[in-house]
């Protein structure tokens, strides 16, 4: 069962042809990487899935829902899409534990509420959670800490766990181990296979082919904004035509 | 987390205490006075309302005292339709600046950052041209709006006949003049202080300061930051509209000055100056700017020279010749400095002096409970 | 069509002072990327050049009148001035000329004022938010302020325009229309005509020299210039100055018409903001149609035919413009797309 369904999706910004009748089945509980050369689509493509972008054609169905149509980046985030920034967003003048709260507390209570009253400290039932989700991507021991102070690689573990306070269904990252050293990115990989395990959807954007191939059940290969390949890794790493959008006249 | 329950039921009696005690606690400071204390009240609640807006939620708005004059119009209104009964007024104070500011906000909050400043400040300008012009029907332009004795007061007619003179401001029979009328403000700005702490600590106040610190992340994490702010900028609204009803009932005058854009230049200065974004520092930072403006100015030659008497008089004519340019007429440069100090240096404000000398005095003394630079609380 | 005209050149004069204010703010904005809501206090400043300049100039002495004497015999004091005195004729003739006089005191003043509110304070605050250098410059604005009413104290000191100019001229005579159904004060003119020389004077350094050059990319596109390996940040301690000159200067020529008092500069700061807002932030030329078309825009509001159908407009119409403008198309006339629109 396809989770998200990526039809027709055709993007012009003036005489260049961003996304080229794009077309993209994503199944339910995998992991599906899009990869390509650097100006091949990725982030126009990623945009038009979380309402920052409206392509000029086509359509982007998530479990039936419609994600076109002027449709807000939050009311796409509370149907269950959530979003992994390329560079970690998170709430840098915040503690640890308000960051991962307030994801819970926007699944709770939905997009607004005016809820004046009760202490945040009086809500066991987010507290906790909040905390054995610290506990699972190993920040317990900073809760109090300011976020601001944390490494990059922290960063980018806390903004994970404030994404999965949210049970996600569909998880999209957008490059989730850009500039980061080989044993941050090694650490990436592992939380991500444990966060596999819950069976949650994701799809990675990635240059680096060591994450990609060690987690992706299928690879999409966009090339100027056109779906070249697609396949299962091994499928993927023996095409030619990907080896030559990668290694040829691409661009 | 140091913000547990038992500190913050400390910090509200600690606070109420302070309130009901002021006479006391101002008196060595000549400031013992009940206008000037009710001013400290006012502009209090005034400040923490703002401080909503600004230390919590981030939007820098140069018209909220636009509010405070639609409170007091508002109030005074009320005194002269219907009652001297000063409960009827504070309501419809609040209402009424609730509205305005429900408009205002919608308007301003489609933009934000410096747009935003700007059109709050556009609107103030407006506001304030408005009274003195078309508005004035309502707000009696120039001469400002004045209780009289030709008033209707229809609801007070209904229980008794008209006195001779003007009647005064009054709770089921007390005057709410000098001592009572402080003992009143002291009590709203107790309940309205105890407010902000619950919003403070309260999810609706963790999302405000989401807001202010990544409205991204806010955006993609499935929170809506429009209802969020618009209800900051409302409350805010109506604390100002509070003060507003106050100002009117304390002296039942209402004038379009309090509307001006360097009105509302004031309690942003109160805000950074006492701490923005923190609890009590706003309430500071109001007692002290009014207590300068009564104050302060105040002080004049005379007084320097009793003051420096002891020294050796050359020295003296010195010293008083320049401290003079800071006393008196001068108070409002020793505020424009002391404000570009604080924003330059301490941007935290008083409170963030106190908490720098705390840890340095904890420091010193070797003590080993205070926390290191990267713990924190939630704003205190 | 006398009524027209009129306003429109009332609207152009005032729009004159608009758009050098809004120019200057523009030119800070656009080049150092900095908030100032001190910017209407070198208006201020600039305008009291032109009264200290007159206090210099008239700065008198008491002589002692070799033939006329007291009532009770002794020798009648005159006070002359000491340019007077020394410099005869001519004296006389630069104390009637003190306001354009004061250019000359008012372009090194300003300079130096910028320059060294720029080196001693604004620089700090280039990677600060847009709300401390708001607050910080506003503290100035007050700390200026409260300076100049110490030194000069609270009243307004009005200056007089140079006597050949202080009657009016017959516009209605001069455009072939009903005469003396037009007659514009003559120094609003000269007004008018100084603010387009110092804005053309402007532009020139801009579009003509190397300097100006590297100026306007540098509002253009701060990154890459930064790349090119241009120091930009060296030269913004020169377009400060530049802008603080040209607020000092709208503001010394503006005495005769407003007389110059210590808040002045916050009377004029929202006006200015307004403007730029308008024009749109980081658009120089945005700033200059929008000074003059707002004020034209005022000049029109304020004829009887407007209020008597929209009382109050006049006052409030620059406001609402704003607010539309800041609501609808929020880069303003000029401004660059992207900027603002999210």
């Amino acid at each position: 069962m396809a989770i998200l369904e990526v039809s027709g999706v055709n993007k012009r910004f003036g005489g260049l042809k961003a996304l080229d009748d794009v077309n993209l089945q994503v199944a339910e509980g995998a992991v599906h990487a899009i990869i390509g050369p650097n100006g091949a689509g990725k982030s126009t493509l990623l945009n038009c899935f979380v309402g920052k972008l409206e392509p000029d054609e086509g359509s982007v169905i998530f479990n039936g829902t419609s994600l076109l149509g002027g449709i807000h980046p939050y009311q796409i985030n509370q149907l269950g899409v959530v979003r992994v920034f390329q560079t970690p967003e998170i709430f840098a003048d915040m503690t640890l534990l308000e960051n991962v709260m307030i994801p819970a507390f926007a699944k709770r209570d939905g997009s607004f509420k005016l809820n004046m009253w009760r202490s945040v400290a009086n809500r066991p039932e987010v507290n906790d959670e909040a905390e054995e989700m610290l506990v699972e991507v190993g920040l317990a021991d900073q809760r109090h800490t300011i976020s601001a102070t944390l490494s990059r690689g922290d960063k980018r573990r806390l903004e994970l766990a404030m994404c999965l306070m949210q049970h996600p269904k569909l998880l999209l990252l957008d490059e989730p181990t850009a500039g980061m050293s080989r044993a941050d990115t090694n650490n990436t990989i592992d939380l991500l296979k444990r966060i596999g395990e819950r069976g949650i959807t994701k799809i990675i954007i990635e240059h680096d082919m060591h994450v990609v191939f060690s987690l992706a059940h299928k690879i999409s290969v966009l090339a100027q904004g056109h779906v070249i390949a697609e396949g299962t890794p091994d499928e993927i790493k023996g095409n030619p035509k990907v080896q030559e959008a990668y290694l040829g006249g691409a661009q | 987390m140091t913000s547990t329950k038992r500190n913050d039921w400390l910090l509200m009696l600690g606070f109420t205490l302070a309130a009901l005690a002021a006479p006391l606690l101002a008196q060595p400071f000549g400031a013992n006075y009940p206008d000037l204390l009710q001013k400290f009240a006012i502009y209090g609640i005034f400040a923490i309302g703002f401080n909503i807006l600004f230390g919590l939620t981030g939007y820098l708005s140069f018209g909220h005292a636009a509010f405070l004059g639609v409170g007091s119009y508002a109030a005074v209104w009320m005194f002269k339709l219907f009652t001297m009964e000063i409960i009827p007024a504070i309501i419809f104070g609040v209402i009424v600046a609730a509205l305005f500011a429900l408009v205002m906000g919608w308007l301003s909050l489609r933009r934000s950052g410096i747009y935003f400043s700007i059109l709050t400040l556009a609107f103030a300008q407006m506001s304030y041209a408005l009274a003195y012009s078309v508005l004035v029907p309502i707000t009696n332009g120039e001469t400002a709006l004045q209780l009289r004795l030709t008033d209707p007061r229809y609801i007070d007619r209904m229980f008794f006949p008209a006195a001779p003179g003007l009647p005064s401001t009054q709770l089921f029979g007390v005057k709410m003049s000098g001592y009572p009328g402080f003992y009143l403000c002291a009590v709203l700005l107790i309940i309205a202080f105890y407010i902000s702490l619950r919003i403070f600590r309260s999810p609706f106040g963790t999302m405000l300061r989401g807001v202010k610190t990544n409205q991204t992340r806010m955006n993609y994490t499935g929170l809506n930051p429009r209802p969020y702010t618009l209800a900051a900028f409302v409350i805010s609204g109506m604390y100002a509209g509070l003060a507003g009803a106050l100002l009117a009932i304390t002296d039942p005058l209402a004038g379009a000055e309090r509307m001006q854009w360097t009105a509302s230049g004031e309690v942003v200065l109160m805000t950074i100056l006492g701490g923005v974004g923190t609890l009590v520092g706003p309430v500071i930072g109001a007692g002290l700017i009014k207590y300068f403006e009564n104050i302060f100015s105040a002080i004049n030659e005379q007084t320097l020279h009793s003051f420096f008497s002891f020294l050796p008089d050359s020295i003296q004519n010195a010293v008083v010749a320049v401290l003079n340019l800071f006393v008196g007429d001068g108070w409002e440069l020793t505020l424009g400095i002391l404000f570009m100090f604080i924003v330059v240096f301490l941007p935290g404000g008083i409170m963030e002096g106190i908490e720098k000398l705390v840890g340095l005095f904890r420091r010193l003394t070797g003590s080993k409970s205070g926390r290191s630079a990267g713990q924190t609380q939630a704003a205190e | 069509m006398d009524a027209i005209i009129l306003q429109i050149l009332n609207g152009l004069d005032k729009g004159g002072a608009y758009a050098l204010i809004a120019l200057g703010l523009t030119l800070v904005f656009g080049t150092l990327g900095v908030v100032n809501f001190a910017h209407g206090a070198l208006f201020m400043l600039g305008a009291f050049c032109a009264v200290t300049m007159n206090k210099i100039l008239t700065l008198q002495q008491v002589v002692l009148d070799p033939i006329k004497k007291t009532p009770w015999g002794t020798p009648l004091e005159i006070n002359t001035s000491y340019a007077e005195t020394y410099l005869g004729d001519f004296g006389r003739l630069l104390i009637d000329y003190s306001v354009p006089a004061s250019i000359l005191l008012a372009i090194p003043v300003m300079a130096l004022i910028g320059l060294a509110m720029e080196r001693g304070l604004i620089r700090f605050f280039y990677h600060r938010s847009h709300a401390d250098q708001i607050l910080v410059t506003f503290g100035l604005a007050i700390v200026l302020q409260e300076i100049v009413r110490n030194l000069f104290g609270a009243n307004s000191i009005p200056q007089a325009a140079p006597a050949i100019v202080a009657g009016s001229f017959n516009v209605g005579a001069f455009l072939g229309l009903d005469p003396y159904g037009i007659v514009y004060p003559w120094w609003r003119l000269v007004y008018l005509a100084f603010s387009l020389a110092v804005i053309a004077l402007v532009f020139s350094f801009l579009q003509f020299t190397t300097y100006g050059m590297v100026v306007r990319a540098g509002m253009a596109d701060r990154e890459t210039v930064g790349f090119l390996g241009i120091n930009i940040e060296r030269r913004f301690a020169v377009v400060f100055g530049i802008a603080a000159v040209v607020a000092g200067l709208a503001g010394v020529m503006y005495t005769p018409i407003l007389p110059p008092d210590f808040h002045m500069g916050m009377d004029f700061l929202v006006l200015s903001f307004v403007v730029v807002v308008v024009g749109g932030m980081g658009s120089l030329p945005g700033a200059i149609a929008a000074g003059f078309l707002l004020g034209i825009l005022e000049s029109f509001a304020s004829m009887n035919e407007i209020t008597s159908i929209l009382p109050g407009i006049n006052q409030i119409i620059i406001y609402l413009v704003a607010v539309i403008i800041l609501l609808v198309r929020p880069r303003g006339l000029m401004g660059r797309k992207g900027v603002m629109e999210s």
